[in-house]
């Protein structure tokens, strides 16, 4: 059976600052004659996930990405909307929805008092596998996921990328339909994060889907299928990473910095061959500096910087990036996704 | 319901106690049977306490035992896996209803509340005897009030290990525990209280009392007790209301 993921219009306001597994959240300000500030982490979100794709939700902390994985796993209770996993209501029907969905959440959370093959062992027995299917799954995903000679030690000792691998062979233990990871590869060293990566693709070929949190690009452009990008609980942009990045204009940017403030300036760059959207930056720190979308780079700084010197302003600062999802969100929001 | 999840969750807190059985044991029974030695003991054989007072000792210190264990047992866990290791959220996962996983919690613990309570008997009688006279009249009786009293301890435990913060567990000892033990009528019977009657009026919402007074009443009633009817009709409504506000506590905790 497979199995996609439905969202319509779903809105999530804590009245009291959300627990640790929602992630973050976005301060609203209003307070309805109450103590408690609204919070609002998701405002109206719709999204439609194929079954079998890997669809990853990209933005920066606070976005509202682990509160969607929270509704969408039954720990989040929405405030309005619905959602649907393979047909089943999430909210209505837990039990049903449950039984379909492995999560890795963005916390490790392993039972601290049993080794890592009884971790494993168990979480089969709560899904109902008999002792030998259990027993078999467990020493398959211990082998890939290389936990093979710890297998048998109490978690508490693990390091953070040990923890993480486990909790990922967990959530795969039951051969669910929906994986959903959030942030899989925080904190895992280079070498981890590709066997992460290639066990997610090697997942997600027997038609499973995957749902993943990220704010690494890196990640989001090597594993998915199409993205969805979300601030403040909104979706600001959604596609495959080839169109979403073919959607910021010209591609590349160029970050500028002078020494001082003149919108003839910008005017002028405006007109440079090649230039298709100059803007200033609204940052209150960046008061002289200025985005530069174009065709090109590189071969613009020295355009640029003849501009610059012919109206006698300097040049302090180019930074040139090329065409990434990074810029796409930069260029949405107006804020990069690591601030 | 899915039996097989529930069993599972039952298997699991249950391979956890085992692999933790000594310091479980220490935990449970070196402080009741201290107090054992202290007063049943020491103070009878240097002529302080009559030599009674063993056997009316003998159901409190079962009591506490049960209270203490049950609380424990459930609250403890609880509190560090929802709010500091959030080891809980891979059950809160599993295929079941997330009150059954609640449930479970108090059937373990009501499990082990009871064979603490039933571990008292013989440890204390070793440690008194002789002079320990137990009359145990009607078994069935028995039975209830000690099923009855360690099913609320366990939900008592599911309401605390849901409501207090982690920050504040030398509180619920101090604040809530402790007057429980001291005020339940464990160490003397309710009768002993007639000097105070405004103490003896405020100390019948403490469950204790009823678990102490049931106890006394099944395995010694040649001392004053309440009246068996009292005892059970007030450990139903405690096990009741404790379910009932452990279960919302809990599933409060489980979804936000």
């Amino acid at each position: 059976m497979l199995a996609g993921i439905r969202t319509h219009d779903l809105r999530k306001v804590y009245t009291s600052p959300p627990p640790l597994a929602s992630g973050g959240f976005v301060l609203s300000g209003r307070s309805k004659g109450k103590k408690q500030p609204e919070i609002v982490a998701l405002d109206n979100l719709s999204l439609e996930i194929a079954p079998g794709e890997i669809f990853g939700l990209l933005g920066p902390n606070g976005a509202g990405k682990s509160t969607t994985v929270g509704i969408l796993t039954t720990r989040v209770r929405p405030t309005n909307g619905q959602a649907w996993i393979g047909g089943h209501d999430v909210w209505a029907q837990q039990v049903a929805v449950k039984k379909i969905i492995g999560v890795v959440a963005q916390r490790p959370n392993l039972d601290f008092s049993l080794t890592a093959r009884e971790i494993l062992l168990f979480h089969g027995a709560y899904f109902g596998l008999d002792s030998i299917d259990r027993a078999a799954r467990a020493d398959a995903l211990l082998d890939r996921f290389q936990l093979r000679d710890r297998a048998n030690q109490m978690v508490r000792g693990f390091s953070g990328g040990m923890m993480q691998r486990l909790s990922i062979a967990r959530a795969m233990m039951h051969d669910p339909q929906v994986l959903f990871l959030d942030e899989p590869s925080a904190g895992l060293d280079p070498q981890t994060r590709l066997l992460l990566w290639e066990i997610i693709r090697e997942y997600n070929q027997d038609g499973k889907t995957i749902l993943l949190t990220t704010h690494n690009m890196e990640e989001a452009d090597a594993l998915c299928q199409r993205l969805a990008i979300i601030d403040h609980g909104r979706k600001i942009a959604l596609g495959t990473p080839v169109e979403l990045k073919n959607s910021v204009p010209g591609g590349f940017l160029l970050r500028l910095r002078f020494g001082r403030h003149s919108p003839e300036l910008l005017d002028r760059l405006q007109t440079l061959g090649g230039v298709r959207e100059v803007r200033r930056n609204d940052d209150p720190n960046g008061e002289n500096s200025a985005d530069v979308y174009a065709d090109r780079g590189g071969s613009l700084v020295s355009e640029i910087a003849s501009l610059a010197s012919s109206a006698a302003i300097e040049l302090c600062d180019v930074h040139i990036s090329e065409p990434s999802l990074e810029n796409l969100f930069l260029h949405h929001t107006g804020r990069s996704l690591r601030e | 319901m899915n039996w097989k999840t529930f069993f599972a969750l039952l298997a699991r807190d249950a391979h956890v106690a085992r692999r933790n059985f000594i310091p479980l044991l220490l935990q449970t029974f070196l402080q009741p049977m201290m107090f054992v030695f202290i007063f049943g003991r020491v103070m009878v054989s240097s002529g302080y306490m009559p030599v009674a007072y063993k056997s009316l000792l003998l159901p409190g210190i079962m009591a506490i035992s049960m209270v203490f264990t049950g609380v424990w047992s459930v609250a403890m866990p609880l509190i560090a896996e929802f709010q500091f290791t959030r080891e809980i959220e891979d059950r809160l996962l599993a295929p079941i209803e997330i009150s059954w996983l609640a449930i479970e919690k108090v059937v373990f613990g009501t499990l082990q509340s009871i064979i603490a309570g039933l571990a008292v008997i013989p440890a204390a009688w070793l440690l008194l005897r002789p002079g320990v006279e137990l009359n145990l009249r009607s078994p069935l009786s028995f039975v209830v009030v000690t099923l009855l009293v360690a099913f609320f301890s366990s939900c008592g435990g599911l309401a605390l290990g849901c409501t207090v913060d982690q920050t504040h567990i030398g509180l619920m000892f101090s604040l809530v525990l402790t007057p429980m033990i001291f005020f339940g009528c464990t160490y003397y019977p309710w009768s002993a209280l007639d000097h105070f009657p405004i103490l003896q009026k405020v100390v019948l919402v403490n469950p204790l009392v009823y678990a102490s007074e049931g106890l006394r009443g099944t395995l010694v009633p040649q001392f004053p007790h309440l009246s068996q009817l009292a005892v059970l009709v007030a450990l139903l409504l405690f096990d009741a209301l404790l379910l009932g506000v452990g279960l919302r506590q809990f599933r409060g905790k489980a979804v936000s």
